[in-house]
C-alpha cells in the first residue's frame, strides 16, 4: 500500500448504505402486504427448491389472483446461469 | 385534551429513553404537565435518566394489579413542578402489563396531563405494542445507520396497524428523530445522510439531535439535557422538535457546539 492511498478520497460507505437498505425494505414492506398464505408458500417452496438448486431468497416472486370462478398461483424463480451458481445436489 | 406520544424505534440503544426525557422536561418548562412513562417492563432506565432511581415506591404494574393507586406511584420531578414520572417495575416480567390495565392508566393519565410520553422498550414485541397501543402520536427515534433505519421502518408498519388508532381505520400522526447525527461525517459520505433517512422511510422529520457528549454527561447526572445544560446543541434540538410537536412551525436546523475560529483564536465561550 502506498503512502498516497490514505489521500485518495475513500468511496462514500453511505451510499451504498442507501442502496441496501432501498432493496432490504422494498421486499420487507412486499412480504408485510402479502397475505399468510402467500409467505407460507414462499417459505416451503424455497426450501423445497434450494435442497436441489442454489437459488436466492429474493429471487422468488409469488402471486396470486383470484378471479370468480378460478384462482391462480404465479411462481416464479430464477436460477442463474453463472459457475458460481452451479447445482447443488451434484447435478 | 391530553396528548398520547409513544417515543420508540424496534432497536435497542439508539436514545429513546434520552428523548423521552429531554422531550418531558422541555415540554414541562412551557407550564404544561407532563408524565414521562416508563414501559420498560423488567429494565427500567427512564427513572435513572431523570435522576428519580431513589425515589420509586410505587410502579405502573402496582397501578395496573390495583395494589396502589396511580396519584401514589406518580413521583413528582424536583426540578421542574410540572414534569412527573410513572415509572416501570424492575422485577416483574413484561406480562404484567396487561391491554385493559394500560387502557385505564392512560385513560387516567389523559385526565390529569397535557401530555402523556411513553418510553417504548426496544424490540417488537408485546411490551412495545402495548407502549404504542393508545397513542395520537409516535415519535420515532432513529440513528443514521442501516439496522435502525431497517428497524424504524418495520415500527412504522407497526404503527399503521396495531395502534388503536389504526384499528379503528384513523391515521396515527408519526414523526422521525433523527439522534446520534454527525453533520462531518455525513458531508464526508460515511454516514447516511438525512435526507436518505427521510426518503426512506417517508415520513416526517421531527428534529435533527447531533452527537454530542453533552447527552451523556446528563445522563451520568441523572438529568433530562434539556434541564442540565439548556444552551449546548442537543438541548437546543430537543426545544425545536418540543416545539413541532406543539404545533409551531420551527425551521429545520441541526444545531452545533462548534465554536467559529474567531472564537478559538480569542479563546471566547460559546453562550
Amino acid at each position: 500500500m502506498s503512502v498516497f492511498d490514505r489521500f485518495k478520497p475513500r468511496s462514500s460507505t453511505a451510499v451504498v448504505a442507501r442502496e441496501r437498505l432501498q432493496i432490504v425494505l422494498s421486499h420487507e414492506r412486499l412480504a408485510r402486504g402479502q397475505s399468510d398464505l402467500i409467505a407460507l408458500l414462499r417459505e416451503e417452496i424455497l426450501v423445497a427448491v434450494a435442497k436441489h438448486v442454489l437459488i436466492e431468497r429474493d429471487k422468488i416472486h409469488i402471486s396470486m389472483e383470484r378471479g370468480e370462478n378460478v384462482s391462480s398461483l404465479e411462481i416464479n424463480i430464477e436460477i442463474p446461469h453463472s459457475p458460481d451458481m452451479q447445482m447443488a445436489a451434484g447435478f | 385534551m391530553a396528548k398520547v406520544i409513544v417515543v420508540t424505534s424496534g432497536k435497542g440503544g439508539v436514545g429513546k429513553t434520552t428523548t423521552t426525557a429531554a422531550l418531558g422536561a422541555a415540554l414541562a418548562q412551557t407550564g404544561q404537565k407532563v408524565a414521562v412513562v416508563d414501559f420498560d417492563v423488567g429494565l427500567r432506565n427512564l427513572d435513572l435518566v431523570m435522576g428519580a432511581e431513589r425515589r420509586v415506591v410505587f410502579d405502573i404494574v402496582n397501578v395496573i394489579q390495583g395494589v396502589a393507586k396511580l396519584s401514589q406511584a406518580l413521583i413528582r420531578d424536583k426540578r421542574l413542578e410540572t414534569l412527573w414520572l410513572l415509572p416501570a417495575s424492575q422485577t416483574r416480567d413484561k406480562d404484567s402489563l396487561t391491554e385493559n390495565g394500560v387502557a385505564s392508566v392512560i385513560r387516567e393519565l389523559r385526565s390529569k396531563f397535557d401530555w402523556v410520553i411513553c418510553d417504548s422498550p426496544a424490540g417488537i414485541e408485546r411490551g412495545a405494542t402495548l407502549a404504542m397501543r393508545y397513542a395520537d402520536a409516535a415519535v420515532v427515534v432513529t440513528n443514521p445507520e442501516v439496522s435502525s433505519v431497517r428497524d424504524s421502518d418495520r415500527i412504522i408498519g407497526l404503527l399503521d396497524s396495531k395502534t388503536e388508532k389504526a384499528e379503528r381505520g384513523q391515521r396515527i400522526e408519526k414523526h422521525i428523530l433523527i439522534t446520534r447525527f454527525d453533520p462531518q461525517r455525513a458531508t464526508r459520505g460515511e454516514m447516511l445522510n438525512i435526507d436518505d433517512v427521510i426518503n426512506i422511510l417517508s415520513t416526517p422529520l421531527l428534529g435533527i439531535v447531533p452527537e454530542s457528549e453533552e447527552v451523556l454527561h446528563a445522563s451520568n447526572i441523572g438529568c433530562p439535557v434539556t434541564l442540565n445544560n439548556p444552551a449546548c446543541a442537543p438541548a437546543r434540538a430537543y426545544f425545536d422538535a418540543a416545539a413541532r410537536l406543539r404545533g409551531e412551525d420551527i425551521p429545520m436546523n441541526i444545531p452545533s457546539d462548534r465554536k467559529g475560529l474567531l472564537d478559538k483564536l480569542f479563546g471566547r465561550r460559546a453562550a
